[in-house]
């Protein structure tokens, strides 16, 4: 603790949540509000209705959602797995090599994810690397734009492994593929869940690349509730965020109970 | 992972009595260098065997190579130079899972997700141990390091002292032809290192094919422990030999003073089979040394004693008292002799001398030792820079 006085905690905790409050909290309640109110014209929501959430179920949102899961978890897989192994193998690289490796990995990051849409459009438009108009150029975009993320969080989660226990367990003749798979693997099990929730997040909510790229047989929620927003139906955009809201956060909690159980220290 | 705890395991497991693992290490002119072009040598050209089943010690200050002849022999560094025999067996280019070595170092490095039982059966696991002869293994390498009533815990609920016994049963239970342990005690306290110590001579006792490689820059871990010292600095080997050897006649400035504490005075070699300290004469056994050479005499603070012994009259050195520290059993005394500081230990003394008072120290012309060539520097106790080693040592 910095601060010790009490009165001085006080003052802090207003400020968090003076600054939390309106920026984080307040624009997702309204967001919630708005998806149960019939009409809102004064300062408050009135008539209070589940029709949205009932047309939701009837209309495409069901379909939106298994669309974006699914792009989602493949996004996320394929990220998770490409930036782990590009971490494990940067240890091995010399300092120059690294540094391009890790320059390579932030360029998804540093690139507005628009452009990073455009390219894969215009790269995979002809044959034989035909994949405009099909989902997997969304899958694609989306594991391009997180495996950065998960490269990274590996990388460092690397940086912190202390050497001996690899040296130890080769020491006492593990082939390296057992070093990686009974040793590393576990030790890093907490960053790779971690990562794997961040990619699964990122991806759920990707919108500009996707926009760019999606067929019109996979259209994932951000697309819809864009789509909405834009021709003026506020309140059934307001409750398919509802929905990608609760999805993530469900998945994301789920992940963070496997890490709480996968660390052991 | 069954729980071996319940194993009738004997009081005593005796050796393995498998086919004992190929014993004994040899380096062959190792050098180590690291930098881009091999421009920092770490190890320089170290010529060194290990018996099978001798316990030798690399002692040497921080930076003296010692970790790196050690990690050279476990396969975690690759030598630029020179081969490395295991068993006989040259394993310079050889991975370090296929070298068949235990390994215990300094921080334990037990496998945080596995239990006791576990990270002992990881190395058996890992050489392909029939399954059904695995808990009988891991029970015995833990029956042998007393930890047997914890198999199932996991090691942060164990305290350091135990971290190191599971350690030592997982470095163990593969019945490997060596040991290597790098600074294992270092990170214990006082009283668990000596402990340890005596459990490490009696594990040695019961593993008698064994050899021992053990890095330390503690010299009673080495004393205690080994058959043999080899005394590292600057990357090179200074000197090998018993701990009796190194500890009575030091053949360097640098052992003397890292082996023990000493008093090293600059002498001058007489044709009387004495020598010169300082215009006194002093009768020590000066060897083969020729007359008017420069030479170290090598004094051990507690082997001074403030009256002469019995039997022929014994060496003098006169010097002023500058400091007294009381250090339970003993006395230690700062003394100035002809312009170099002296140490000396003496049993706990009735009468403290103050500071300033003239004091005559005695002793054994046969517990003093010559050190051939090499100019010690001033001081009794400081270590000497690099370079001291100064030329071939007469026999």
């Amino acid at each position: 603790m910095l601060v010790h006085s009490a009165a001085a905690r006080r003052v802090i905790h207003a400020v968090f949540f003076l600054l939390f409050v309106p920026l984080f909290a307040l624009p997702l309640l309204v967001i919630a509000t708005a998806s149960f109110a019939g009409g809102w014209s004064g300062a408050l929501p009135s008539a209070p209705t589940l029709a949205h959430y009932r047309d939701l179920a009837r209309g495409s949102a069901p379909a939106a959602l298994a669309t974006s899961l699914l792009t989602a978890l493949a996004a996320g897989a394929a990220a998770l797995i490409t930036g782990t192994w590009a971490a494990l193998a940067a240890e091995r690289l010399g300092r120059r090599a690294r540094r391009l490796l890790d320059t390579l990995f932030l360029l998804p990051v540093a690139v507005p994810s628009v452009v990073v849409g455009l390219a894969l459009l215009v790269a995979f438009s002809r044959p034989p690397f035909l994949l405009n108009g099909t989902p997997q150029i969304v899958i694609t975009a989306h594991a391009v734009l997180v495996t950065a993320f998960a490269y990274q969080s590996v990388t460092a989660a690397l940086a912190r492994l202390d050497p001996a226990y690899a040296q130890s367990a080769a020491g006492l003749g593990a082939r390296p593929a057992t070093v990686l798979w009974r040793i590393k693997i576990p030790l890093l099990l907490p960053s790779l869940t971690a990562a794997a929730g961040l990619c699964f997040a990122l991806s759920m909510g990707e919108l500009s690349a996707t926009m760019m790229l999606y067929p019109p047989d996979w259209v994932p929620l951000p697309v819809q509730i864009f789509a909405a927003t834009d021709r003026g139906s506020l309140f059934t955009g307001a409750a398919l965020a509802v929905l990608l809201m609760a999805t993530t956060l469900l998945v994301l909690l789920g992940v963070s109970r496997l890490r709480t159980k996968a660390a052991y220290r | 992972m069954p729980a071996p705890t319940a194993a009738p395991a004997p009081a005593r497991p005796a050796a393995p009595a498998a086919p004992p693992a190929p014993s004994g290490i040899r380096f062959d002119h190792v050098t180590v260098a690291h930098g881009r072009h091999g421009e920092h040598t770490v190890l320089d050209a170290l010529d060194l065997t290990v018996e099978p089943g001798e316990v030798m010690a690399l002692l040497g200050p921080s930076g003296s190579g010692k970790t790196t002849a050690l990690r050279a022999v476990a396969g975690f560094v690759r030598p630029v130079s020179g081969r490395i025999l295991i068993g006989g067996r040259d394993v310079t280019a050889l991975p370090p899972h296929r070298r068949g070595i235990g390994m215990v170092v300094q921080q334990y490095a037990l496998f945080p997700h596995m239990t006791v039982a576990g990270n002992v059966a990881f190395g058996l696991k890992a050489h392909r141990t029939p399954r059904a002869d695995i808990p009988g293994r891991v029970a015995e390498a833990l029956e042998m390091t007393g930890m047997a009533g914890h198999a199932d815990r996991h090691p942060r609920e164990l305290s350091g002292g135990q971290q190191q016994r599971v350690a030592i049963a997982r470095a163990l239970a593969i019945r490997p032809g060596v040991l290597l342990l790098d600074e294992p005690l270092s990170a214990l306290d006082a009283q668990l290192r000596s402990g340890m110590l005596t459990e490490l001579a009696r594990l040695h006792r019961e593993l008698p094919d064994v050899s021992l490689l053990y890095v330390t820059h503690d010299q009673v871990e080495a004393l205690t422990l080994a058959d043999r010292i080899a005394v590292l600095e600057s990357a090179r080997l200074r000197e090998c030999g018993t701990p009796q050897q190194l500890y009575r006649a030091p053949r360097t400035a640098f052992t003397a003073s890292f082996v023990g504490t000493a008093n090293l005075l600059p002498v001058t070699v007489r044709g009387d089979g004495a020598v010169d300290f300082a215009g006194h004469p002093l009768a020590v056994p000066t060897g083969g040394a020729a007359p008017g050479a420069t030479a170290t005499l090598c004094l051990r603070p507690h082997l001074l004693t403030p009256q002469p012994g019995p039997g022929p009259r014994a060496n003098t050195l006169r010097g002023t008292v500058t400091e007294v520290q009381w250090r339970g059993a003993t006395h230690r005394l700062h003394l100035t002799a002809g312009g170099h500081r002296l140490l000396a230990d003496l049993p706990e003394l009735r009468a403290v001398p103050p500071c300033g008072t003239e004091l005559a120290l005695h002793f054994a012309p046969e517990d003093a030792s010559l050190i051939p060539a090499g100019l010690a520097p001033d001081g009794p106790h400081d270590r000497p820079a690099d370079g001291t080693d100064g030329g071939p040592h007469h026999a």
